[in-house]
């Protein structure tokens, strides 16, 4: 793998591999926070052209515990403002020596462009862009269910439902997360208010529970997104689609799962963020652990181990 | 000067006699001649209503001359200029000056469109009566590039309008629907994550402004019709009379969405390419008459402007060059049409809704103004010859045909492949 810059460029005996590599870090991870010396003498940007710090920082420590020299490349705070377009800043990266460059950014395409333009001999890790994709976020989920249902590694989430609530045309995690899980097995159902959600019929998260998912994936609010309000008022969204301490109780055994940050009373309350079934920490770790296995997949090489 | 053995439209066999910047006479073909045309096709020189030229403004995409160039290897005789220059073409000076530095190129018949509102910002009214009463005699007005949304001033357009004998073209895109829009709304939207652009943003307006034009009296001229709903209303509109008129691009007869599917920003167009379906309907609305002209909305854009991530790229594709070998795929090579329908679309009836009394036929004591094309020739399209940007989006495809000569007031602009200057 040269690039990872969307979930569509993973097929699902490639993705296996990848969460069972994760999974083993993440065994190891648990261990001890030593390094592992795979990308030693490696150089990895961080280009956030949009503020992210949790992706950031997990990105930056994944690439330090594989020894490789980080870099993080204020974007949004720099070269944007003062009109250098993204070829530039490609060709900057690449003239300082960067092996890899990951990149999130509001434009949707922009990771695809970044890697197939001539512009940069780098890897492209697309950690974000725009509405379009954030695979990392997909493995990273797809590894978290996989962990909260005890499937063994080597295996997918066949036949097991996943239901996303919240803004789904808008949401990079949403579309990431629909592809990937579909092709390890899952059946994967959305469900939101009509402006977010326009195919998915429910009128409300009480209706769509009774799907009967195994896990439920809370998706934030992105008021950044919208270019005007797209739902009346927070205190609707939350009456209507927030998975209260009621309707969680409702799903006992199903998982649940959140991107982060997570805006609790609005699409999720207390009680379910820190319920035994909620895998948000887990989610975190695993973040790690999947990113140090996309980078040593991406510049360590195919037989790369850690 | 007489161009012996040329095929018209009609199938007839014929030498053409062109006198002082005349055809004096069409007469049975001959043997002798002083240019030998064996197996060339003679049509009326074709007419372009919508041209993005960048001059003034905009020199490192296009100039009046490059883009004159480009005009004329692609058959063209006649072509309007839109507005969206800097400073806007919103008065009689810019038009002048337009209007002049097209004549000092001398290759094809340059036409100011003038635009609606002042700056193209869609809320005061621009210079209408004075461009109109220009040297420029500006007839198509136009804010090309943006719509004009606001539903009032478009009716006071047309009221003004109207008396002073002149005509609105629209590009009809609600602004409203189409905040950050990037690509055809539905399936591509949804495998690119980009913002979707709704083809009810184009339908709502064509809808609107038919409806005011049958209410003012004010000739209408859609540009660019990307939808089958888009063609469906037209079609309504029209047998209701009401004073519209319709073009569609070489682009969207030709392209679909599928184009845009890896982010090459070459695609990358406003209104988006759109659906297999759409680019059915539109070929039948052209065949049909519903669609009156193809207008290529020759948009030319620096390699700077289009070398970026899709968002960040411009909109816009070239098409002058290929405009004619796109109608003869989509009439001709396919066998739903003609060559009577070919010229009409790229000549006659362009020239009649812009008001060109020299432009649009080959009758005899009319400008010699005549597109000799080559029905047979191979081509594989390498990229523009002429225009000084290269956002061809034809590049790498092949044609079947194409243009060999076009005479523009009795004498050659393009000859043998090649602009005479």
């Amino acid at each position: 793998m040269r690039h990872l810059l969307s979930t569509a460029q993973l097929e699902r005996d490639e993705t296996i591999e990848l969460l069972d590599q994760a999974a083993e870090i993440s065994r190891l991870n648990e261990e001890s926070s030593r390094k592992f010396p795979t990308l030693q003498g490696k150089t990895v940007f961080t280009l956030f052209f949009e503020n992210s710090t949790r992706t950031r920082i997990s990105f930056e420590l994944a690439a330090k515990r594989l020894s490789a020299d980080v870099i993080n490349f204020a974007a949004e705070a720099s070269a944007i403002n003062k009109g250098e377009n993204l070829k530039d800043t490609a060709q900057t990266l690449e003239a300082l020596g960067a092996d890899a460059l990951i990149m999130r950014h509001p434009k949707g395409g922009a990771a695809y462009s970044m890697a197939n333009n001539d512009w940069t001999t780098a890897s492209v890790i697309n950690a974000g862009d725009g509405m379009n994709q954030h695979p990392t976020q997909a493995l990273l989920d797809a590894l978290s269910l996989r962990q909260g249902f005890d499937i063994p590694d080597g295996k997918g989430l066949d036949k097991k439902r996943v239901l996303i609530i919240g803004d789904i045309v808008h949401s990079r995690v949403a579309r990431s997360n629909i592809d990937l899980l579909a092709k390890l097995g899952a059946e994967v159902i959305v469900a939101g208010p009509g402006s977010f959600a326009p195919e998915s019929g429910y009128a409300n998260l009480d209706e769509a529970l009774e799907v009967k998912p195994d896990a439920v994936m809370m998706l934030r609010v992105q008021k950044e997104r919208m270019n005007q309000p797209l739902i009346p008022s927070d205190r609707e969204y939350a009456n209507l689609w927030g998975l209260s301490e009621r309707r969680a109780k409702s799903i006992p055994d199903a998982l649940i799962l959140h991107p982060g940050p997570m805006n609790r009373g609005l699409e999720i309350s207390s009680y379910a963020a820190e319920s035994e079934k909620s895998m948000v920490l887990k989610q975190v770790k695993n973040g790690l652990a999947v990113r140090m296995a996309v980078l040593s997949s991406v510049l360590g090489g195919k037989n790369a181990t850690v | 000067m007489r161009l012996s053995n040329l095929e018209l439209a009609d199938g007839s066999m014929v030498d053409i006699v062109i006198t002082k910047s005349k055809i004096a006479s069409i007469e049975k073909a001959s043997a002798s001649g002083d240019i030998d045309l064996t197996g060339m096709i003679a049509l009326p020189g074709f007419v372009d209503l919508h041209t993005h030229l960048r001059e003034p403004g905009f020199e490192q995409s296009e100039t009046v001359l490059s883009g004159s160039q480009a005009a004329a290897s692609g058959g063209y005789t006649a072509l309007f200029a839109m507005a969206n220059t800097q400073p806007v073409a919103d008065n009689a000076g810019v038009v002048t000056q337009v209007h002049e530095l097209g004549q000092k190129a001398g290759l094809v018949d340059v036409r100011p469109v003038g635009a609606i509102t002042k700056n193209i910002e869609g809320k005061e009214l621009a210079a209408l009566g004075g461009m109109r009463n220009s040297i420029a005699a500006v007839k198509i007005f136009s804010d090309d590039g943006h719509c004009v949304s606001d539903a009032a001033l478009m009716k006071t357009a047309m009221e003004y309008l109207k008396p002073l004998g002149g005509i609105i073209a629209q590009h009809a895109q609600e602004p409203t629907l189409t905040i950050g829009s990037q690509i055809n709304e539905g399936d591509m939207s949804r495998i690119t994550g980009l913002k979707g652009w709704p083809a009810s943003a184009e339908e709502s307006i064509i809808l609107r402004d038919a409806l005011l034009s049958e209410q003012t009296g004010c000739p209408l001229h859609i540009c660019h019709v990307t939808t089958k709903l888009g063609v469906e209303l037209i079609s309504w509109a029209k047998q209701r009379g009401f004073p519209v008129t319709a073009e569609v691009t070489p682009h969207h007869l030709m392209l679909t969405e599928l184009s845009a599917r890896e982010y090459d920003t070459r695609f990358k167009v406003n209104p988006p390419l759109r659906t297999k379906a759409d680019a059915e309907a539109l070929k039948q609305g052209l065949i049909e008459g519903t669609i009156d002209v193809i207008g290529t909305d020759h948009a030319p854009h620096s390699h700077d402007l289009k070398d970026q991530d899709w968002e960040s790229a411009a909109f816009g594709m070239t098409g002058l060059e290929q405009a004619y070998q796109v109608a003869h795929k989509v009439l001709i090579e396919s066998g739903d049409s003609d060559w009577n329908r070919l010229q009409e679309v790229l000549s006659a009836r362009p020239a009649e809704i812009g008001g060109l009394a020299n432009q649009g036929s080959l009758e005899i004591g009319s400008e010699a103004n005549i597109t000799i094309v080559d029905p047979n020739k191979d081509v594989i399209v390498e990229g523009n010859r002429f225009s000084k940007s290269s956002n061809n989006p034809y590049t790498g495809m092949s044609f079947s045909s194409a243009v060999t000569h076009t005479i523009y007031k009795g004498e050659f602009s393009y000859k043998s492949f090649q602009v005479v200057s």
